[in-house]
């Protein structure tokens, strides 16, 4: 009781709340910076999610999902996605104890197990234009290729931006500015897995339910 | 295959005087500005204190002078919509056929939104937001100045269909499946489309800025129940930019890829689902509409408060309010298309829900009347604005109200009762906002107030201007006219619409007042030179020079409630801003210049442009240009400089020197 009285009078006399404290340090500006972007990326995508549940039965006498999706191609990419975001986490780790070596060594895992992701979308996506379910056949594959596509995009951007980080750690170091960027890629990598997960649900778990 | 893609010289409207005419004018304008900016010797000068600043304030000037040019170019599309509507009745055709009426008015709707309201919205939150939150600088700077840039590219994109192809006929909001490729076959719709991209990605960005400048940055004791309104709505309506516009390029992003690719999104055919387009639009469009007034109403907060020389009435209650409004602005967007044909229950639940946005709109109305009441309102011209704005906007809402209604609603739908309603609460409310902000805060950007006299005028005649031109299209939208008409039959529309063609006239005196305006005070600026303060204001803009120095605050000012600097006026003691020792100031980090957002405009440009006419190699090189720019001016090392003790107090001497001889 007296505890709690006494931490009453300290924290309403003497120190300034939160919002009070004046400008925040810059790693926290621009990390909050990077998840208000996160976030509309993720307004974004919810269009796109939006658009590929309206039309999902629009197939126009084509193929539907349950005959296009491999179940098990889709599952080895979740994998390898779900395991470059582990690897990444394990490079945050070494970039806050500031080791190169482990660094390069994990950004590669991440990068190799992002790039196979990305080779099996692709494989899967011309697999299906080689049988004639390209996106102009139907407004279904239309918004599947969309959806999809622009989630193999952002994979292709992090794998450029985490090539560029590792050109930037080699040259100037872990400086101030060289290590809020990689807080922000790892940030845009694992958010990329959040959008993976909703999007495999509702592409590749829910488009094959009877 | 044609190496210049779809262009070449047919592209050029030749055969058409008016566009000529205009495409003339506007070359022989851009002409002579870059000559006399070369010849005179001023483009160092720009280069360096402007085009590449990557100043809060100078960036605010610049959106601005963006948005008073496109409101001439959006009003000139109004003259002649005016002027055709008045005389093609009856058998008559008027003068603009029916393919160049179509363009004029969707490059109205699209530059006005777009490229007039945004730009000033933005460029008013640029200049004010961080000096009432008192701190030196956006969280972003120079991501600031590339979102300028890439809203310039728009802008210029969008200019440049007039000479080179087309604007889009399909009005402002681009409906498929008239957009689709098999009906609007030219470049009218991608000139739309990749403009709104770019200058979307712009906006989203300076979204982006704002909620990280508000939310992480703000002077020492500045609480959230501390900021100034006008930071609470502009952080509401950046809230918005960020949740919203996203939806807009990923719907604008299905459009071009139909086009492009022969995707069925919205298309007729394999299933495309047309109305999806125009629920996500609207899923966009209605938060658009409050992230344009919810700063307007930030800026008569400030103005009525300050003019009254009263804390505004219900601080707790206008934020709330403008919270409120925030969320509900992403619940009402059916009521743009009660005429889908969605379910009674769908369509009454969005009639409710626009019916309740109206609640806290009215809130705020009486709060402002609240703060006038028993005060010493000073008849100035930023409070003539927001005067006029309260009786308008009221107006402009009930007739928002009673079309909320859903089968009243099913019968002025498309009609000029909308264009009324929206020119009513857009004009009364957005454009009379932002002409307050820009009489209100002129003398903290340039150091002189603005002439009166001519600002009195100009407010006299849009006000008259306005209800003279829209009154006449309320009655017209209950007989029966629909919106967007190149000629018309019925006679007994043409009185109406001439009335509304003089109203548009006394609108042009009051643009012409406004220019004359600042052609008379630039002249007399000696004259009309003010200090620091010159409204006796309340909020922490007012306690830096006039016009303030790079740094914004040579000591940061520590804030102990709301209206700061009046509470510190109040007790006869200034914020902590001209101590007697220079030893007080600290070296101030500030970003350094950079040309990276004119750069990057450049190639946004390029490549917009190599899309819209298909010249691809064009667009190739246009985006590793982006690229290679970004790549260089990611491993720059310095990017910021240090303005010294010495520097700042030479600059507070000089000031106070000023200060004390005026």
């Amino acid at each position: 009781m007296s505890v709690a009285v006494t931490f009453d009078e300290v924290g309403h006399q003497t120190l300034p709340s939160a919002s009070e404290a004046g400008p925040a340090p810059k790693r926290i500006v621009v990390a909050y910076g990077f998840w208000i972007f996160l976030l509309s990326d993720i307004v974004m995508f919810s269009a796109l999610f939006a658009a590929y549940a309206v039309l999902v039965h629009a197939t126009a006498g084509s193929l539907a999902g349950a005959q296009l999706f491999n179940q098990r191609s889709a599952a080895i990419e979740t994998a390898c996605l779900l395991a470059s975001s582990y690897s990444c986490g394990l490079m945050s780790l070494s970039i806050s104890s500031r080791r190169a070596a482990a660094t390069y060594l994990f950004a590669l895992v991440t990068f190799a197990l992002g790039a196979a992701f990305l080779a099996l979308e692709l494989h899967e996506f011309a697999n299906m234009i080689a049988i004639g379910a390209t996106p102009q056949r139907s407004a279904f594959l239309s918004a599947f290729f969309t959806l999809v596509g622009c989630h193999g995009l952002h994979v292709t951007a992090g794998l450029m931006w985490l090539v560029v980080m590792m050109a930037q750690v080699a040259i100037k170091g872990f400086r101030p500015a060289v290590v809020r960027r990689l807080l922000c890629f790892a940030l845009f990598w694992h958010a990329l897995d959040i959008i993976w997960v909703g999007l495999f649900t509702v592409v590749y778990l829910m488009g094959v339910a009877p | 295959m044609n190496i210049l893609g779809k262009l070449d010289w047919s592209a050029i409207p030749f055969d058409q005087p008016i566009v000529m005419g205009a495409t003339a004018g506007m070359v022989l304008g851009i002409v002579a500005v870059l000559s006399w900016i070369v010849l005179g010797g001023h483009l160092p000068y720009l280069w360096r204190e402007w085009i590449t600043s990557v100043d809060h304030k100078r960036i605010g000037v610049m959106y601005i002078i963006l948005a008073l040019v496109m409101l001439l170019r959006g009003f000139s599309d109004a003259i002649m919509m005016r002027s055709q509507q008045a005389i093609a009745a009856g058998g008559a055709q008027g003068y603009l056929p029916p393919d160049h009426f179509d363009q004029v008015f969707s490059a109205h709707g699209t530059i006005m939104i777009f490229f007039m309201a945004m730009p000033f919205v933005i460029g008013l939150m640029n200049f004010v937001v961080p000096l009432q939150l008192g701190v030196r600088d956006m969280a972003f700077p120079t991501m600031n100045s590339i979102a300028l840039g890439l809203t310039a590219s728009g802008i210029l994109l969008t200019n440049i269909s007039l000479a080179v192809g087309e604007f889009a006929k399909t009005g402002w909001v681009a409906y498929p499946p008239l957009s689709e490729l098999q009906f609007s076959p030219g470049v009218g719709v991608d000139y739309y489309l990749w403009s709104l991209q770019i200058a979307g990605i712009g906006t989203l960005m300076t979204g982006i800025n704002f909620v990280t400048t508000i939310l992480k940055t703000r002077a020492p004791g500045m609480g959230y129940m501390r900021m100034p309104v006008f930071c609470w709505t502009a952080l509401a309506s950046n809230l918005l930019m960020v949740a919203a516009f996203p939806v807009l390029t990923a719907t604008f992003a299905m459009l071009l890829l139909d086009r492009y690719l022969g995707f069925h999104f919205f298309s007729v055919d394999a299933g495309g689902n047309p109305m999806m387009y125009v629920n996500l639009f609207w899923v966009w469009g209605h938060p658009e509409v409050y992230i344009l007034i919810l700063p307007a109403f930030g800026v008569f907060s400030e103005v009525i408060s300050t003019f009254s020389g009263k804390p505004l009435f219900g601080y707790r209650s206008m934020v709330a309010a403008t919270m409120v409004i925030c969320v509900l602005s992403f619940l009402v967007w059916l009521h743009h298309f009660f005429t889908m044909g969605a379910s009674a229950d769908v369509n009454g639940f969005f009639g409710v829900m626009t019916m309740i946005i109206a609640v806290p709109t009215g809130v705020k109305v009486f709060n402002w009347l609240f703060t006038m009441y028993g005060g010493r309102v000073r008849f100035t011209v930023p409070v003539l604005w927001s005067l006029g704005f309260m009786v308008t906007f009221v107006i402009g809402g009930m007739t928002g109200v009673l079309m909320a209604v859903p089968p009243a609603d099913f019968q002025v739908h498309n009609s000029v009762f909308l264009i009324a309603h929206f020119h009513n609460v857009i004009i009364g409310g957005v454009v009379f906002g932002v002409l307050a902000g820009f009489n209100y805060w002129f003398p903290k950007a340039f150091g002189f107030k603005l002439d009166e006299r001519w600002g009195k005028a100009a407010f006299w005649c849009w006000l008259v201007g306005f209800y003279v031109a829209f009154m006449p299209l309320y009655a017209l939208g209950l007989m029966g006219m629909t919106r967007r008409m190149q000629h018309y039959d019925d006679k007994s529309w043409q009185p109406f619409l001439i009335v509304a063609a003089i109203g548009v006239a006394i609108i042009m005196a009051g643009i012409v007042c406004q220019i004359i305006q600042l052609i008379v005070s630039i002249r007399a600026r000696d004259r009309l030179r003010v200090g620091d303060d010159p409204w006796n204001g309340r909020t922490l803009e007012w306690c830096t020079a006039s016009p303030p120095p790079a740094w914004d605050f040579s000591i940061l000012p520590h804030v102990a409630g709301a209206d700061a600097f009046w509470m510190a006026k109040q007790q006869a003691q200034r914020v902590p801003q001209h101590p007697n020792q220079s030893g007080e100031y600290r070296p101030i980090e500030m970003p350094k210049n950079s040309p990276i957002g004119f750069i990057n405009a450049f190639f946004a440009v390029v490549t917009g442009f190599a899309l819209i006419w298909h010249i691809w190699w064009m667009a190739g090189l246009g985006l590793i240009g982006a690229f290679v720019t970004f790549l260089f001016f990611a491993f720059r090392d310095e990017d910021e400089v240090e303005v010294s003790v010495e520097q700042i107090a030479r600059f507070e001497r000089r000031h106070r020197a000023e200060s004390v001889a005026s």
